[in-house]
């Protein structure tokens, strides 16, 4: 027992730790703040090589360069949404990790939403409908019972068979249905 | 008539998910592909030196879109793909006349004048570029080729080799309608 609870316990921590960040000592700037600003942009962009690993994770030359590249731009007094701008413009949108909300991208960001949405209306109405047959179920009239007892009684008068017995339960749909 | 309607709704369902795999498993369709987001854009402002050891000079944003329809061909020597779309490049280049600018990226001068000299050198000019001018590029990797009009506008964007099919089908028609 202890050693499954050893084992889960390291399966969960190393689901929960980060990939290690590819990001080289010479490329580190001085200024705390502004390295913190690089490491959170750098985050959020897409090494183009690599395809699914942000340019902060990725070891490939061109996510290096695209490093330097935010780094430099930050210290010349670029704003975050700038330095993205920049690389945008040059590589498109693809170079975001996260995409956009712009019409393009709408079915993306809401469809799931929608589908959603729709499922549960469509499970709503669908309860809704089973339940109804259920109380429209209307109990016998005096007419329908005297009807009934009659049947019965004359079923009872001839043979006892079993294709006697099931025409109670047969003129009894009948009736159902009718009402 | 609409719970009939509703009976058809799986089969509707069936079509466009059907729709969607024959899509995504197109061998047509590359999933890695990149779409460009350099074409229509004006020449990226870059300036790139020579590469030691050739005599030709390097070029920068200003020596393109003088009235001329240029190719700009990234390569370098340690790149496959680019080897085997060599040929094809300096055949291109010969017989339609428009002139092959090189960006030599992050090569050793040393071997990328050796693969010059043993493959032949289609370039009119060269420049060595340490991997910036890649990225003002929207270059992702080696061999990538453009081609831009007289006003140096970037009206076509390849990424990955240069040859056969590709050539017939969508270089040369460019190339043509540009110098018309």
């Amino acid at each position: 027992m202890k050693r499954l609870i050893a084992a889960l316990a390291f399966v969960v921590a190393a689901s929960l730790g980060l990939p290690a960040a590819a990001v080289e000592p010479d490329e580190v700037l001085a200024d705390a703040a502004l390295e913190q600003r690089a490491r959170d942009l750098s985050h959020e962009i897409r090494c183009v090589v690599c395809q699914n690993e942000s340019i902060d994770s990725s070891n490939a030359e061109l996510a290096k360069e695209m490093r330097i590249l935010v780094r430099e731009r930050l210290v010349a007094g670029d704003s975050d949404q700038q330095v993205l701008d920049y690389l945008v413009a040059r590589y498109g949108d693809f170079v975001l990790l996260r995409p956009p909300v712009k019409p393009g991208t709408y079915v993306l960001w809401f469809g799931p939403a929608v589908i959603t949405v729709l499922g549960i209306l469509g499970v709503f109405f669908f309860l809704r409908r089973q339940r109804r047959p259920a109380s429209a179920v209307q109990p016998l009239s005096a007419e329908e019972e005297a009807r009934l007892a009659r049947l019965l009684d004359s079923a009872d008068a001839s043979d006892a068979g079993a294709p006697a017995h099931a025409q109670p339960g047969q003129s009894q749909k009948d009736t159902a249905e009718r009402s | 008539m609409i719970q009939r309607l509703l009976l058809l709704l799986p089969l509707l369902l069936f079509f466009v998910v059907a729709g969607y795999f024959l899509w995504g498993l197109s061998p047509d369709r590359d999933p890695q592909a990149l779409p460009s987001a350099m074409v229509d854009k004006p020449t990226p402002s870059f300036d790139l030196p020579p590469v030691p050891g050739l005599e030709q000079p390097g070029f920068a944003s200003a020596d393109l879109g003088k009235g001329e329809v240029v190719m700009v061909n990234f390569f370098a020597s340690w790149c496959v793909p680019c080897r085997a779309e060599h040929p094809y490049l300096t055949d291109l280049a010969a017989r339609t006349g428009v002139p092959l600018y090189g960006i030599n990226h992050r090569d050793k001068p040393e071997a990328a004048v050796a693969w010059l000299e043993e493959l032949g050198n289609p370039y009119s000019r060269i420049g060595a570029d340490s991997g910036r001018g890649a990225v003002e590029w929207g270059v992702s990797g080696v061999p990538e080729t453009f081609i831009l009009d007289g006003e140096g506008r970037i009206r076509y964007h390849h990424r990955g080799p240069i040859l056969g099919q590709l050539i017939e089908d969508e270089v040369e028609p460019m190339l043509r309608a540009l110098r018309q």
